[in-house]
């Protein structure tokens, strides 16, 4: 319901202050809003500057590079190690990306759509274990994985648990599939459907977006874990990933922060570039998790 | 229909509903629930790794809580988090996000600009501040020298490592802003014109109009931020190892909290006892420790109307 005001807005203002107030609101808004866009972006400058820095100038206190060193970036690459955790970060996000999307869907659908003892139960035991701290559980998984079954020193530790369903994914994903309405389920039922065909005939694709949301956030947990590769994979470097090998990178170019800061910037680039073909999915995300009461 | 078929029918649906649930009941059984119950198991052990556990009673708990000489200063670490961190990171959350829905030119390209530093990889993030930090060759710091101002040494300096943290943590505000804009798109536009009719200023608006229609937002960032900080774990731990400057590989050993533990949190404890001396028992103890804090906050969260599992509800 809408109301129209009977009484003129603010009488005692005339036309022409409140269009100077506006005017001023506009120019303190954009002022404060360029402020804040410098702390955001000037870190990224400095960072880029720095990584197209020589190696002498690194260590100087200016800001600008005198001479734009690209090959830093080749450097980057020849650094041993370097491509091998390139190559284990990517399995570890994209293989870890799709068992839990695989494994998080038909719970979520559950966790939505159908009605059972306990489902509340349920999705509050989701949320527990979406909010417990992975050092909570440590102490037995390590010993469970490196003495039991003597996997330490790979990833697999990290992937293997990703196929039986990751809880924040199975959280988010349910709060997608909340939103498709029964009747499209009913419908599919009453033509003899199945409940898996109705799953992935009916459900999956109008849940597209949520999917894409859900893999985004998978990928970029596993692209930026550093706890759980510092526990498995520490042991052997061949194993180690982009976010755990770029702190020992620092350490093995001691003074050169020229190339640890091209490294971070490789380290930073892929997310960067896959939230900017995905942004809908990723705000969208963000959101639906946080807000809507 | 006769109650045979009610019967089998019903009985096919909770088989059918077992079976959808089933990875998340296999993942729940085997990388929660039974983990959680040897981590208690282990919090009563004296146990190396090598070997075989022994019961020890309570011995790892007083350990814990009276000798070891890390466990104070990270709760103590932990708690000036909570209260400076969080409490800045939604301050400044809420401000950003009025900011950005007050922005009328460019609004797509300050919205990502804003929002890009919260996709930053932690590890990369800390990297990046500790080289716009360190006190030698850190354009921060030059910066503030030329301009006359005092630099501190941020994270090589115990009085300024915390702080050097939250302006990282504010840095990366990107999903607060995200949830505080779509709150605050949603307060009703009427109640705005009518305070505006009653003539009321700009603070007053946002004190009664804005604020309470936000609340139970604000309240969600306050509980998720607190228990954010129970598991800050990566950037304190990197920002302390590059700045000491040690280099990493297995089996190293560093300063835990560097410089004199004013970086140290509760998740790195169980590292520290669990990983670097070899002490599962105690570290099991600083495990039950944080998850019982985690669980106090999950469970105010879960309480809140409005909160996490209302959401998408009919």
């Amino acid at each position: 319901m809408t109301r129209t005001p009977v009484v003129p807005a603010a009488p005692a203002v005339s036309g022409r202050a409140a269009r100077r107030r506006a005017a001023l609101e506009w120019i303190a808004v954009h002022s404060l809003g360029i402020a804040a866009a410098l702390f955001f972006t000037l870190p990224f400058v400095f960072v880029l500057l720095t990584s197209l820095m020589s190696d002498s100038q690194a260590l100087s206190r200016d800001l600008i590079p005198d001479t734009w060193e690209w090959d830093n970036y080749r450097r980057v690459f020849d650094t041993p190690g370097f491509p091998t955790w390139w190559r284990n970060t990517l399995l570890y996000a994209g293989l870890g990306t799709v068992l839990t999307v695989v494994s998080s869907i038909p719970v979520a659908y559950a966790l939505a759509k159908f009605r059972f003892r306990g489902r509340n139960l349920s999705l509050m035991l989701v949320i527990s274990m979406m909010m417990l701290p992975p050092q909570v559980v440590v102490i037995p998984m390590y010993l469970f994985w490196a003495k039991q079954l003597d996997l330490s020193g790979s990833l697999w530790p990290l992937l293997i648990p990703m196929a039986f369903g990751d809880a924040f994914s199975v959280f988010l994903l349910r709060q997608f599939l909340t939103t498709v309405p029964d009747e499209y389920l009913d419908a599919a039922r009453v033509d003899g459907c199945g409940e898996l065909r109705t799953l992935l005939r009916v459900v999956l694709p109008m849940a597209k977006p949520g999917i894409a949301a859900v893999a985004l956030f998978q990928f970029f947990y596993a692209w930026n874990d550093y706890f759980g590769p510092q526990i498995y994979a520490s042991e052997n470097p061949g194993a180690w990933t982009l976010s755990y090998g770029l702190e020992s990178f620092k350490g093995a170019h001691h003074t050169d922060w020229n190339l640890t800061m091209a490294a971070t910037v490789l380290v930073m680039a892929p997310v960067i570039l896959v939230f900017f073909f995905a942004q809908k999915a990723f705000v969208e995300g963000v959101t639906l998790t946080g807000v809507k009461g | 229909m006769s109650t045979v078929t009610l019967a089998s029918k019903r009985r096919r649906s909770a088989l059918r509903t077992l079976a959808f649930l089933s990875p998340w009941l296999i993942g729940f059984s085997v990388f929660f629930a039974y983990p959680l119950l040897s981590t208690v198991y282990f919090s009563f052990m004296r146990y190396d790794g090598f070997r075989p556990p022994t019961w020890s009673g309570t011995q790892n708990w007083t350990y814990v809580f009276q000798h070891y000489p890390l466990f104070w200063p990270a709760l103590r670490n932990t708690l000036w988090l909570v209260l400076v961190m969080v409490g800045l990171r939604v301050v400044f959350g809420l401000g950003v996000g009025i900011l950005i829905t007050k922005i009328r030119t460019g609004t797509g390209v300050f919205r990502t600009l804003f929002y890009l530093p919260y996709l930053a990889p932690p590890v990369a993030a800390t990297m990046a501040f500790a080289f716009l930090l360190n006190p030698g060759t850190g354009p921060v710091n030059s910066i503030l020298e030329n301009a006359g101002v005092p630099a501190p040494a941020w994270f090589n300096d115990p009085a300024w490592s915390k702080p050097a943290l939250t302006l990282l943590a504010l840095w990366g505000i990107g999903d607060l802003m995200v949830i505080f804009m779509a709150a605050l798109l949603d307060v009703p536009k009427e109640q705005y014109e009518a305070a505006e009719l009653d003539g009321t200023s700009p603070w007053q608006r946002f004190r009664y109009v804005t604020l309470p229609n936000i609340s139970p937002i604000v309240m969600f960032a306050v509980v998720t931020g607190v228990i954010q900080a129970m598991q800050y774990y990566t950037q304190p731990l990197v920002a302390g190892k590059v700045a000491s400057g040690v280099i990493q590989g297995a089996g190293t050993q560093f300063e835990p909290g560097y410089p004199e533990k004013s970086t140290l949190t509760l998740p790195q404890l169980v590292y520290n006892l669990g990983f670097q001396r070899f002490d599962y028992g105690a570290a099991c103890v600083v495990a039950l420790v944080l998850f019982a804090l985690s669980m106090a906050f999950t469970a105010l969260l879960m309480r809140r109307r409005g909160g996490l599992v209302q959401a998408g509800d009919r």
